[in-house]
Order: C-alpha cells, then sequence, then structure tokens
C-alpha cells in the first residue's frame, strides 16, 4: 500500500522563516528523506508555494469559476492530486478544466505552483 | 556572554512593529506606544546580555512594554500584579512563559495590519501615511524616512508630527478598519510596504546586514496582505515585484561590497524559488486584466528574470512595459528607466533624446548624470560624458556608488 503524507502548517509560521532557516529545516528534511530512499521506500516530494500563489477552478452551472485563492469548502475532502507540467496559469486552468468535465458532480480543484519537486526513486513492493 | 549587540538590534527590529502594533491597541496613543517600545527596548539591552533571547521576542517586548507605559501614565490594572521598579529583571525572563500564553501570536500578528491601516487613515495626506508608517510601524529615523522622500530632515520631523497630532485628535483612528473602508486604503497601504522594501533594497553593501531585513519584513507584510485581499491583483504584482527583485541579493554586490550592475551579474546566484513565486503570482494577477503600476513594474522585472543572459534580455518588450507605466503615472525617474531600456532596443541616440529634456527636474539627480554620462560615452562625446559622470560622483549616496561612477571615468580614454 502506498501512502500520501500530506504536510500542514500555518504559513505565517513558516513564511517568518529566513532563507537561512528555512535551508536548515530542508536540510534535516532531506537528511529524513535519504534515509527512506536508501531503503526504497521515497516516491515523489513536493513542496507547494504559498496559498497567496493558489487559484481555484469550482465547477459552476455552465462554465466553471475561477477564483483567487484556496477556496475549497470545509465539507470538501482531499482526495488526490495531480503533479501537471505547465507554462503557466492558463494552461494548468486548462487542465483542470479538463478534469473538471470528466469528473461526475461538484467539487473543485485548486491549482497551486510547486516550489520544489524532487521525482524520487522505484518504490520496493 | 558575548558584547556584541548586534543580535539584540536585529531581533528589536523584527519584532518592533507586532511590538508597537499591540502596544497602540492597548494605549490608543501613538506617542505613548512609541514611548513604551522603547523603554522595552531599553530594558532588553540591559536584560538579554545577561540571560539570553527569550523566546518570543515579540511578547516579551509588548508585556514589559506594556508595564512601562502603565507605570507612566499611572493607571494600575486591577488585575495584572505590576513589577515593582526595583524589582530584578530576570524575574520577568523568567515569567515569559506565561506572558506568553497570554498573547495570542496570530493576534498580534494581525496587529500590524491594524497599525498599518491607522497610520494610512485617510485624513492624512498620502505623503503623511507613508512616512508616518515608517516611522512607526518600520522603526525607521526620521534621516532615513527623509531620503527615501528626497526630503530634508526638518520637514520630515514636521511632517511626522503633524500626521501624529491629526491621528491624536481622531477617536475613530485607533479602531480597525471594517472591511468596506479597508479597499479605500489599500493603496497607500501598498505603497507604504513597497517604500519599506526599497529602504532595505537601496542600502550599500555595508549597510546590508542591518537593511536587508527590512525587505523580508516588507515581503512578509505583502503576503499579509494578499491574505486579506486575495483577488486584488495590485496586490499580488506588488509582492511579484518584491520577490523577483529581492530574488537578485545574493549578486547584487561585489566581495568588496561594489556593486554589481544587473547586466554583469551571475544570474546563476538569483534565488531561484523567489523568482518563481513572482512568476507564478504575475501571472495569476494579469488574469484579472486589471493593469497597475506594481504589475507593470513587476512584469518588468520578470522579464530580466527569465533572460537567462543579459543579452537575451527582451528589451522591446521593457520599453513597451516602461511607456505603459508613463501613462498611469508620468514621472521622470519612470521616463530615465525608460530610456535604459531604449538605448538597448534602439541605440544611445534615441535615448539620450529622451534623458536631455528631465535635465531640469532631474538635475540633482545622482542616476540622471550616470546614464547621461553612459550614453555620452557611447556616442563618443567624451568630454560631456566626463563632465556628467562628475557630477553624478558629487551626488553619490554612498562610496561604493562613488566608486563605481569613478572606474568608468577612469577607463574614459580620448578628448
Amino acid at each position: 500500500m502506498l501512502y500520501a503524507i500530506l504536510c500542514y502548517n500555518e504559513e505565517d509560521y513558516v513564511g517568518a522563516w529566513t532563507p537561512e532557516e528555512d535551508a536548515i529545516v530542508m536540510d534535516r528534511l532531506g537528511k529524513v528523506q535519504q534515509g527512506w530512499a536508501e531503503k526504497g521506500k521515497l516516491g515523489p516530494v513536493a513542496r507547494l508555494m504559498p496559498t497567496t500563489a493558489a487559484a481555484t477552478l469550482r465547477k459552476g452551472k455552465e462554465e466553471p469559476l475561477i477564483l483567487d485563492g484556496p477556496f475549497a469548502e470545509t465539507k470538501e475532502q482531499l482526495l488526490g492530486f495531480y503533479i501537471v507540467d505547465c507554462e503557466g496559469l492558463e494552461e494548468a486552468l486548462d487542465k483542470a478544466r479538463e478534469l473538471a468535465a470528466a469528473n461526475p458532480g461538484k467539487g473543485c480543484y485548486e491549482i497551486r505552483p510547486v516550489a520544489l519537486f524532487m521525482p524520487g526513486g522505484p518504490l520496493s513492493p | 556572554m558575548s558584547t556584541d549587540i548586534g543580535w539584540i538590534n536585529a531581533a528589536l527590529a523584527a519584532a518592533r512593529p507586532q511590538a508597537v502594533g499591540a502596544l497602540l491597541r492597548y494605549f490608543r496613543d501613538l506617542d505613548l506606544a512609541e514611548e513604551a517600545f522603547q523603554e522595552a527596548a531599553l530594558r532588553a539591552l540591559s536584560s538579554w546580555p545577561k540571560n539570553g533571547p527569550p523566546r518570543d521576542s515579540a511578547a516579551w517586548l509588548i508585556m514589559v512594554g506594556r508595564n512601562a507605559g502603565i507605570d507612566q501614565t499611572r493607571v494600575r490594572s486591577r488585575h495584572v500584579a505590576l513589577p515593582d521598579d526595583d524589582a530584578p529583571l530576570s524575574d520577568l525572563s523568567d515569567r515569559e512563559a506565561e506572558m506568553v500564553g497570554r498573547l495570542d501570536e496570530a493576534d498580534y500578528r494581525d496587529d500590524v495590519l491594524r497599525l498599518l491601516f491607522i497610520c494610512c487613515h485617510p485624513d492624512l495626506p498620502a505623503t503623511q501615511q507613508i512616512a508616518l508608517a515608517l516611522r512607526i510601524v518600520s522603526g525607521l529615523s526620521v534621516k532615513q524616512i527623509a531620503r527615501a522622500f528626497l526630503v530634508g530632515d526638518s520637514a520630515m520631523e514636521q511632517r511626522i508630527t503633524r500626521a501624529k497630532a491629526r491621528i491624536a485628535t481622531n477617536p475613530v483612528a485607533f479602531e480597525a478598519p471594517g472591511a468596506a473602508d479597508r479597499p479605500e486604503r489599500l493603496g497607500p497601504v501598498a505603497a507604504m510596504v513597497y517604500l519599506v522594501f526599497n529602504e532595505g533594497y537601496s542600502a550599500s553593501a555595508d549597510e546590508q546586514p542591518a537593511r536587508a531585513p527590512l525587505c523580508e519584513e516588507a515581503i512578509r507584510l505583502g503576503r499579509l496582505l494578499l491574505r486579506l485581499f486575495p483577488a486584488e491583483p495590485e496586490v499580488m504584482g506588488l509582492l511579484a515585484l518584491m520577490l523577483l527583485q529581492h530574488a537578485r541579493r545574493p549578486a547584487r554586490f561585489a566581495p568588496d561590497g561594489s556593486v554589481i550592475l544587473l547586466e554583469d551579474q551571475d544570474r546563476t546566484l538569483w534565488h531561484r524559488a523567489a523568482i518563481n513565486e513572482g512568476l507564478a503570482l504575475l501571472d495569476k494577477a494579469v488574469r484579472h486584466r486589471r493593469s497597475g503600476p506594481y504589475q507593470i513594474q513587476a512584469a518588468i522585472a520578470a522579464l530580466h528574470a527569465r533572460a537567462a543572459t543579459a543579452a537575451e534580455t527582451d528589451w522591446a518588450q521593457i520599453d513597451l512595459l516602461y511607456g505603459g507605466l508613463e501613462n498611469l503615472s508620468p514621472s521622470p525617474v519612470i521616463t530615465l528607466n525608460r530610456a535604459v531600456a531604449v538605448s538597448k532596443a534602439r541605440g544611445p541616440e534615441a535615448a539620450l533624446a529622451m534623458v536631455e529634456p528631465l535635465g531640469d527636474r532631474l538635475s540633482g539627480y545622482f542616476h540622471f548624470h550616470g546614464l547621461r554620462g553612459g550614453l555620452l560615452k557611447q556616442l563618443g562625446r567624451m568630454a560631456e560624458a566626463r563632465d556628467a559622470f562628475g557630477r553624478a560622483i558629487a551626488l553619490a549616496h554612498s562610496p561604493a556608488e562613488a566608486a563605481h561612477i569613478r572606474q568608468i571615468l577612469d577607463g574614459l580614454q580620448g578628448p
């Protein structure tokens, strides 16, 4: 079974780190990841940009609605995620529109630029 | 314990907006809040070297400042027993955990914005709002603020005093603005945040360690502001602009402190993560199709950031963007900046034609003479170039600026 571990923290707190403090944290996390990678337990790792850089595509009656910021409603839960390679926000929104069209019902897609992406290695069974 | 107090000054500067904001909420008097902070800072200077920094500097300063302010106004709280004046300061540190418990961090982060919006009260003219905010929120000296505004010290002192007096007579000034009032004050608040950024960004190499934190503070305030106004494209543009400019910090100065021009910077040193965040924000802003000065400036910075080498810079596009900026907010400094792009895209002659008419208004401006000298030099008019560089040196703000021009001047040959 593969597991996703989703990181939550307060942006105010993380955003107040100096570049030096940030580098120390990333270094410590890197050491943890390295241990997993050596055992073939580490898949892709991503760090997202702050929510201020996010946009949301919400399914509307006809056209989907595009909003600034992460505006998922509290009754909506994170079901999964994609990492896609896009030229910019427009292309990312187009991709979200395609997903929205293929998916029945309501829901929304948060588009969050990725700040750091490490593809990881093959996972052992 | 080290006698070096540099770390204390840095901690005091970082905690200042939160601490003054909270003290102002408590005392509702700008002067008293500032004095209380000063008093707390003085006590920190005597206490922290002995006891080490408190876990939460802002909370420590708020509590000590609050007590000092209460003491000063002889108003005694009925609920909190105050320490005696003679009580050893170490007692204060021992109670630090308790203080932090009472001061919710989220609460005083909001105080910073409250402080910004109070300073940007619509009763005050914009220049007073910004001067006041720089003084109160960022703790810049009157001299530093006067320099940022290109006015004399005493004129700035007057401006700030007047602004304080005006706010003091307005009973509602200290209320946090309601949702409806916020957009009206957003423009001055954004301008203030950008000026704080520039105060840090324009510092010379030897001032950088002390003033670079202003850039980070401005970026932090920009993020805070964008979370209050998540759909405001100019706030996105402002944050993008600051991130894109700040990203160049590691490449802007040589080890000897001399300035490295944009075209000579080692672009591999630029902070990639900040650039990417700036580009993402700009991308988001553009979708609103409501252009503004910050978005345009961010777009110009983005074109520099996107060019892998200086030679690949899209100067024609930058020229167009500066044209748009000139239309929105005409200013001789913008025209001067545009002339740089014009010189790259269309040659020095076209650029010089653009620069010459600015002489009346920019004759006291270092960069005017520097750019003019550079253009004259390219056109082979050496004597005039030498004269222009000479004027630039006389107007330089820092030894590094002067040395840079002197270096060009030394390289000049011919009549």
